[in-house]
């Protein structure tokens, strides 16, 4: 964040062009670089939910698959929230403050654990 | 010559970006430098590097008819008036691009290494057919993109298939760069192009509209006018180019006095 950028919120102006134009870049050029389409994203993503819930309870709603590119390398990652698991017992694991994203293709299944659980 | 000529191919995806003036500069530069340098307009469909270069008189002959064996090489390449360590193979004919191929593009390139140092090739835009046979012609590239979306999401793509065709090194020139802009964070940065591409940068050119009047003229601005904004960074690039160590300039620090001072102090990073 710099000077300029707190000044904008404090005088709740919009933020300078650039930093939109970087993410939105950053986020077409994951896409364009997997070659995948939005319809085979959308499946992989329905597959990977299923046989992840097939184990665990997750949070359909919270999770996301996304694609993120740093350095031309593009990386799948997966951040899932577990409800519980399935035979009842709920897995209580600390959210990683800063999880690890490995370049390459890795598939990177974060375990946020809701603190809204019923059991 | 032969074996240690530099095939370079100038390329960018988008169309308008800047690379027939980059051609045309880059050229002018190296052959200033005492080296023997060949352009090469492989743009056939919208030819326009003999008018950069001031030689759209003095064409008699194309590359189409040297392909074609109707014409020699040196009876086809047209020599710079002041330069003339400086030739321009001149582009055919439109419909060259009905039976053009990639080995046709490999066997003029085998005739121009034959004379030359340096072998520049003007790239047509987009990704098709011309672009490849180009590629097909050269060892390393230089992709020109601006700091803008659309100019550098086509840059990647291009990048993409320059990585998958083993040419190397590619490296950027990031073209039209207006530091007011850059200083107020409404123009992508020169290290937000960089990272997001990932390539080394060989230069950037400061937007200048000396560029427009030097295209007038048909006399590139490294020609005459080496003090204006644009002509010293094609210099600078040309030497870059030769592995001469010459520091980036920072487009911020271009723009002086108290606007600048004010400008900089905005961009400081707070956390
Ligand atoms: N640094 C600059 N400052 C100002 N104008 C520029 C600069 N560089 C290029 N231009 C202008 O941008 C336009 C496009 O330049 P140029 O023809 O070199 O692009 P190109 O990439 O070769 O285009 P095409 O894809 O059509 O072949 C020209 O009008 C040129 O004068
Ligand atoms: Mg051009």
């Amino acid at each position: 964040m710099t000077l300029r950028d707190i000044i904008n919120k404090l005088l709740r102006r919009q933020p300078a062009s650039a930093s939109t134009a970087r993410e939105r870049l950053q986020l077409v050029l994951a896409h364009d670089r997997s070659d995948l389409s939005t319809d085979i994203l959308d499946q992989m993503r329905k597959e990977i939910l299923e046989v992840v819930a097939k184990y665990v309870e997750i949070d359909m709603d919270e999770g996301a698959v996304s694609l993120e590119t740093e350095d031309r390398m593009t990386a799948l990652v997966a951040n899932l929230p577990i409800k519980r698991t399935l035979n009842g017992q709920i897995k209580l694991i600390e959210p990683d403050s800063n999880p690890q994203v490995n370049p390459k293709e890795t598939e990177n299944i974060g375990q946020n654990s809701q603190e809204s659980f019923d059991s | 010559m032969g074996t240690d000529t530099r095939v370079i191919l100038i390329c960018s995806g988008k169309g308008g970006v800047g690379k027939t003036t980059l051609t045309a500069n880059l050229g002018i530069s190296l052959a200033r430098q005492g080296l023997t340098t060949a352009v090469l307009d492989a743009d056939f469909g919208l030819r326009n590097l003999d008018l950069l270069l001031g030689l759209e008189n003095r064409i008699v002959y194309t590359a189409q008819e040297v392909l074609e064996e109707e014409c020699r090489l040196d009876q086809a390449l047209v020599k710079h008036k002041q330069e003339s360590n400086l030739s321009l193979l001149p582009a055919g004919n439109p419909r060259m691009l009905d039976w053009l191929k990639p080995d046709d593009m490999k066997s003029i390139v085998n005739m121009l290494k034959e004379q030359f140092k340096y072998v520049l090739i003007d790239c047509p835009a987009g990704v098709e057919d011309g672009f490849k046979n180009a590629m097909a012609a050269s060892q390393e590239a230089i992709v020109v993109t601006n700091p803008e979306v659309s100019a550098v999401r086509d840059a990647d793509r291009v990048i993409g298939l320059l990585n998958t065709n083993s040419i190397k090194p590619v490296q950027l020139v990031l073209n039209r760069v207006r530091p007011k802009m850059m200083a107020s964070q409404e123009m992508l940065s020169i290290d937000d192009v960089t990272d997001i591409l990932a390539l080394p940068l060989l230069g950037l050119v400061l937007e200048d509209e000396q560029v427009i009047v030097s295209t007038n003229k048909g006399e590139p601005l490294t020609l005459n006018s080496i003090n204006s904004p644009a002509a010293k960074c094609y210099l600078n690039i040309a030497k870059r180019l030769q592995g001469e160590d010459i520091p980036l300039i920072d487009p911020i620090e271009e723009s002086s006095g108290f606007g600048a001072k004010f400008r900089r102090l905005m961009q400081t990073k707070i956390f």
